[in-house]
């Protein structure tokens, strides 16, 4: 009897737990798990004469996903993705550092600057790249303003600005989690190692980096992965030879009009990335790190 | 034995904090010197001043005398023992304790040699291959004393090194650093805020009291005659009299106090200055009629049995309360009687007080 009325007591002063946690999960059903089902499913169908969908089961798509074609664009975008991963991490680091560790008030600010921009569209930021390096853009008009050239300089369409803008837009990504490692760093491991003889660049190799190891390590796998899908960067600023994954993805959708051939390197570069969180906690990374 | 450490008008002002003022200290060579003080003393500032991690704003700061002031903290022959541990997380205690020898190019087979050797120094043969955070406390704090030791500095800095132990792994820790600094003969500047370690194993002791060197002694000077009013405080259990001094003869010197009168011996005292008096309360004696330089009564309150001896709590008219100890088993007075606490007047210790003398707060005042 006793149980029973606490019991009742306990469901009348909170909303039934369906009630809470329903709307969420049926908006996650409906918008994240419907969708990843239905791609998968396309995946495996062909098209007709009219590129309509034929539901009918193929592993053509995937057959073709093998062309040479493509798998030099999976080399080309994992190279795009390596060299804008190694670049971040070397112009976060000592950034990230300098935030971390300076004693001064103005560490909040700089910490700011990384975010402000986080708060304006990135398509519009990467527009703003092609605007300054234009043939007419700032930077030409600058340098023959100041008789630097004559002429304007091609600085757009290349694999060299395909690089600049990944590296623009997800350098935060590497910058957050770097400057979390390093703030955890406890002084005294410094000045111990100092004590026992170790110079600056020593005390770095020997402590500081095997102690941040963990950030670069998330802040690389949170860079590296959207790399290999941020089509519209090298829609933007690239050239011939920049497209990435997501390029091929978003070509099959719009003007190649193959869903289904889309859908499957849609599926390979979810499992490309599955694989690599994989290999990241394998390694002992920590998920909260990356903020999943 | 010479001076190994000199520290000669050192201070070291942060913004508006003024936290070491004008320190003058020298360190002998195989000595175990404590800088003890409360917390915000300076006394971890000065230690971390001779390893380099702070500069001296001015004065400076010799070892084996030579001038450090120029000396990054890897450059100097000093190592410290850091009051957190501050052990390498990322590698094994062979590691950690061979880092120094490692930074000095030490060849591989003579590091493997010496931190044998250390281990087995401070029992931790078997834990080469553990991480820091796989052992206790204790253990923690023999890797750190081991990783500096390792590297056989001429001083030795330890920053409150057993200030996170126990109580009863903290005795046998400080009976362990003494014979360690005595077997391998290296000066130890050692930091604490407890009393009863510094007495317990420091050569000579340091007080420190708001950046200011107060005193520095031999543990039963720094007892016995305490210089400042402070140091008579923080060391031990003491009665504190203020007051002026009333009457002087060769070095008799009788004190006015707000109740009546008492005596000391000591020398340099004036008639008319500020003093103060501190006596021990196994100095202190009463009597049941008055004595001979002396003017206090005193009502007994309570009585305190703290094992071997009897602590008698006795109040003053003004309400202050004053200890006397006693042996257990003497006859004692009753709660409520009456008593007229003395001393032998060269069990009393008589100090100058900052404020100096009646006549100058009289004459500031008719200036004024």
């Amino acid at each position: 009897m006793e149980k029973k009325h606490s019991s009742h007591q306990f469901r009348s002063n909170t909303l039934p737990a369906l009630v809470m946690v329903g709307p969420v999960a049926l908006l996650l059903v409906l918008l994240v798990a419907v969708p990843l089902v239905y791609v998968a499913v396309m995946s495996f169908c062909t098209t007709d004469e009219y590129y309509n969908v034929v539901f009918k089961f193929s592993l053509a798509n995937y057959g073709k996903l093998l062309s040479p074609d493509y798998i030099k664009i999976y080399g080309q975008s994992i190279l795009i993705a390596f060299i804008t991963t190694l670049l971040c991490i070397l112009i976060a680091y000592p950034f990230s550092y300098i935030i971390a560790r300076t004693k001064s008030k103005r560490k909040q600010l700089f910490y700011m600057l990384v975010i402000i921009p986080f708060w304006t569209n990135s398509l519009i930021r990467v527009y703003g790249w092609r605007t300054f390096l234009g043939t007419n853009g700032w930077l030409n008009n600058a340098l023959q303003a100041l008789h630097i050239t004559t002429e304007p300089l091609d600085f757009l369409y290349n694999q060299g600005t395909t690089v600049l803008g990944m590296v623009y837009c997800l350098i935060p990504f590497m910058i957050l989690p770097l400057y979390t490692a390093i703030e955890k760093l406890d002084g005294s491991l410094l000045e111990a190692s100092s004590d026992l003889g170790a110079k600056p660049v020593k005390t770095f190799f020997e402590v500081i980096l095997p102690l941040t190891a963990s950030g670069i390590f998330s802040g690389s796998i949170m860079v590296f992965i959207p790399c290999l899908g941020y089509f519209f960067v090298s829609n933007i600023l690239g050239g011939g030879n920049s497209d990435v994954i997501g390029n091929l993805i978003e070509r099959q959708f719009k003007s190649g009009n193959n869903w289904p051939l889309g859908a499957a390197l849609s599926i390979i570069l979810i499992l490309v990335t599955l694989l690599l969180v994989k290999i990241y906690k394998k390694l002992g990374g920590d998920m909260d790190s990356l903020g999943v | 034995m010479g001076n190994i450490v000199e520290i000669e008008g050192v201070n070291k002002i942060y913004g508006t904090n003024h936290v070491v003022k004008d320190l003058n200290l020298t360190v002998e060579e195989g000595e175990f010197l404590t800088l003890l003080g409360s917390s915000g003393c300076g006394k971890t500032t000065t230690l971390r001043m001779i390893a380099g991690f702070e500069e001296p704003t001015t004065g400076s700061i010799k070892v084996e005398g030579e001038s450090i002031e120029e000396k990054e903290p890897f450059e100097r022959n000093v190592n410290t023992v850091f009051q957190s541990y501050a052990l390498f997380p990322h590698k094994t205690i062979y590691d950690n304790i061979a880092y120094g020898l490692k930074m000095k190019k030490v060849p591989k087979n003579e590091i493997k040699e010496r931190v044998t050797e250390m281990m087995s120094l401070v029992q931790l043969e078997g834990f080469e291959k553990r991480y820091p955070s796989q052992l206790s406390g204790g253990q923690k704090q023999r890797v750190a004393i081991a990783r500096a030791l390792i590297n056989r500095p001429r001083v030795l800095l330890l920053d409150e090194p057993l200030g996170a132990l126990d109580l009863k792994l903290r005795k046998q820790m400080q009976l362990e650093l003494k014979r360690l600094q005595k077997k391998l003969n290296i000066t130890f500047i050692y930091v604490t805020h407890d009393q009863e370690e510094a007495l317990t194993m420091s050569d000579r002791i340091a007080i420190m009291h708001d950046g200011v060197l107060d005193q520095l002694g031999t543990p039963t000077e720094i007892y016995e005659s305490p210089a400042t009013k402070f140091v008579a405080t923080f060391i031990g259990e003491t009665n504190i009299f203020d007051g002026t001094v009333s009457f002087v003869q060769d070095d008799q010197v009788q004190v006015m106090i707000e109740n009546g009168f008492i005596s000391g011996k000591g020398t340099n005292f004036k008639f008319g200055e500020y003093m103060t008096v501190s006596v021990r309360p196994e100095k202190m004696k009463y009597s049941d009629a008055p004595v001979d330089g002396f003017g206090i009564t005193a009502v007994v309150k309570d009585y305190v049995y703290v094992g071997s001896v009897i602590k008698c709590i006795v109040s003053l008219p003004n309400g202050n309360e004053l200890k006397i100890e006693r042996l257990a088993g003497q006859k004692l007075p009753e709660i409520g009687s009456h008593i007229y606490p003395y001393w032998n007047i060269e069990d009393a210790v008589l100090i100058h007080s900052k404020e100096n003398s009646i006549f100058e707060a009289l004459d500031s005042i008719v200036l004024a």
